[in-house]
């Protein structure tokens, strides 16, 4: 509810835009932080920079700028056998809407595992124990409380992956990237301490653990972080719902259920 | 499969094999929906009475349900102020389709100030508390506590106003219906003496009435979260629908000016 005088508007620290003359509703001019986005910007700044500008006060570094477009390429198709991918697919497959295939991702990729929660929860691990080891393996031994939350419960420490045995190559190649960048100490310190991070969390690195080490060093916040993070992996699941459209729901899994054995209800 | 395969392993016992407990259909047959045909066995069930089985997987009284349904009735207002409402609206207004906004508005009902993200600390509060003060705690150590730690009781309060115009139309249907004397709503009476009496001058809400009324149903909390799903739902339709019938985009226009800008000043970009 708006408590400023004037009820109706909208207060920000991201955007500003001058009216045109004629219509005080069309946009004569656009200024994001400042920037002036189609009479200064536009054909000159990156897409990333613009991103990272939305989300931040100042412009990135070169190297910044760097780094998040090497993450958004990383994330930017978790592949058909990812969830997140194959809610979108269920979405394209059928026809429906393009929109529905996008929030249908948003959704399963919103979660703990390989999710938009689970890079908040890593982040807040980075918060919590930047580069100490010993913090680490504290948090690691915590178990998790979230009583009275909309989320369950952590199966696993954020970042790592629970069905995994070794860190995968892809996942290697992507921290080893990232890393090389050196615009922060996180990405570093997880590449030298990889083992051991690894055998305190009883389970080896997942890409969104390399994620969470990056948008950390990028200065992003766990709330910025897990919004990006939503943002970044969508362009593939567009792809993927596009590409399953022609080939129809036939040419798609289904499968057969086998019906378990449940006790029939019960009165309360 | 076992419970106890890790890693790949238990992946791989389940390529390839859908399981389910819940049910399945059999295409020109049959549907099983949680051990019975859904089409025979479960026929004449009213859909509220089907959703909470799908949910518990328990069978509840006349009573019970009827509560169940008003819990639904009583928060479903058709006003596009309220946030979930005019995301619906909006879609409306911006000519999208009726499921997508209405879907969206669903599911920003789960926030933290209303809807499910309250609805599972309330009942979370109250079995907590239920547990402290039959293990011999004192109540208003409880209630301390937990303005301690979230610096609100959850169930308590009211972002726009102190008060519910909710609650004294659902305690009187509890009453009638002879679900108003179980230990969760008596305990949730007496935080709300202890709150309003005390210096915190707050009255029970909505939230924590209904979390109080459907934990003496014996509602796990998960079972409540689910349960609350489509509590808003039949305000969304209409605050689409009139969106909709108006002129295109003429839902809260915003004209440049009313942007309230506080950000840097103008600069130039350089790269």
């Amino acid at each position: 509810m708006s408590t400023t005088e004037k009820p109706h508007t909208i207060r920000t620290r991201i955007w500003h835009e001058d009216a045109e003359s004629d219509n005080p509703f069309a946009t004569r001019a656009a200024y994001c932080r400042g920037y002036d986005v189609y009479g200064g910007m536009l054909g000159h700044a990156r897409w990333v920079e613009m991103l990272y500008l939305l989300f931040r006060n100042e412009a990135p570094s070169a190297v910044q700028a760097d780094l998040l477009e090497a993450l958004a390429v990383a994330l930017a198709n978790p592949g058909p056998r990812d969830a997140s991918v194959h809610a979108a697919m269920c979405g394209g497959v059928c026809g429906s809407t393009a929109a529905s295939s996008l929030m249908a991702a948003l959704a399963v990729g919103a979660g703990q595992l390989a999710g938009g929660h689970e890079i908040f929860l890593a982040m807040e691990g980075w918060d919590e124990c930047g580069t100490d080891l010993d913090a680490w393996r504290q948090r690691h031994a915590r178990p998790d409380v979230a009583s009275g939350s909309i989320w369950p419960k952590s199966e696993h420490a954020p970042g790592f992956d629970p069905h995994g045995v070794s860190t995968a190559t892809s996942v290697k190649q992507t921290l080893a990237c990232l890393a090389g960048f050196d615009c922060g100490k996180y990405l570093p310190w997880l590449q030298q301490n990889l083992s051991a991070l690894e055998k305190s969390a009883d389970c080896p690195l997942a890409l969104s653990g390399v994620a969470a080490a990056a948008f950390a060093d990028l200065g992003f916040t766990p709330d910025q972080g897990e919004m990006l993070h939503l943002l970044l992996r969508l362009p593939g699941a567009a792809a993927h719902a596009l590409e399953q459209r022609p080939l129809g729901y036939k040419n798609f899994p289904f499968g057969t259920v086998e019906l378990e054995n449940e006790s029939t209800g019960e009165p309360a | 499969m076992s419970q106890q395969t890790k890693g790949p392993n238990l992946l791989q016992e389940n390529v390839g094999v859908l399981k389910s407990r819940m049910g399945t259909f059999y295409p020109g047959s049959h549907v099983i929906f949680r051990g019975h045909d859904l089409h025979t066995d479960l026929k004449d069930m009213d859909w509220v009475e089907l959703y909470v089985f799908g949910i518990t997987n328990r069978r509840f009284s006349k009573e019970q349900l009827r509560l169940m349904h008003s819990i639904w009735t009583y928060t479903s207002y058709p006003d596009v102020r309220l946030w979930n409402n005019r995301v619906a609206a909006l879609a409306g207004s911006s000519r999208s389709t009726g499921n997508l906004g209405v879907a969206a508005a669903l599911a920003v009902s789960e926030a933290s100030i209303y809807g499910r993200g309250i609805d599972m600390r309330a009942i979370d509060f109250l079995i907590r508390t239920r547990q402290q003060v039959d293990e011999g705690a004192d109540l208003t150590g409880c209630i301390r506590q937990e303005l301690d730690i979230h610096r609100s009781i959850a169930g308590y309060g009211r972002p726009l106003i102190n008060g519910d115009e909710r609650n004294q139309h659902m305690l009187a249907l509890a009453q009638s219906l002879g679900l108003n004397q179980g230990p969760y709503l008596r305990l949730a009476l007496s935080i709300e003496e202890t709150l309003f009496s005390g210096r915190w001058r707050m009255k029970m809400n909505y939230a924590g009435l209904v979390a109080a009324l459907i934990a003496d149903i014996g509602f796990s909390p998960r079972e409540y979260y689910l349960f609350l799903f489509p509590a808003f739902l039949a305000g969304m339709q209409p605050c689409y629908i009139e969106a909709s019938d108006r002129p295109e985009g003429s839902l809260y226009p915003i004209p440049c000016a009313d942007i309230l800008y506080e950000g840097e000043s103008r600069r130039a970009w350089t790269k």
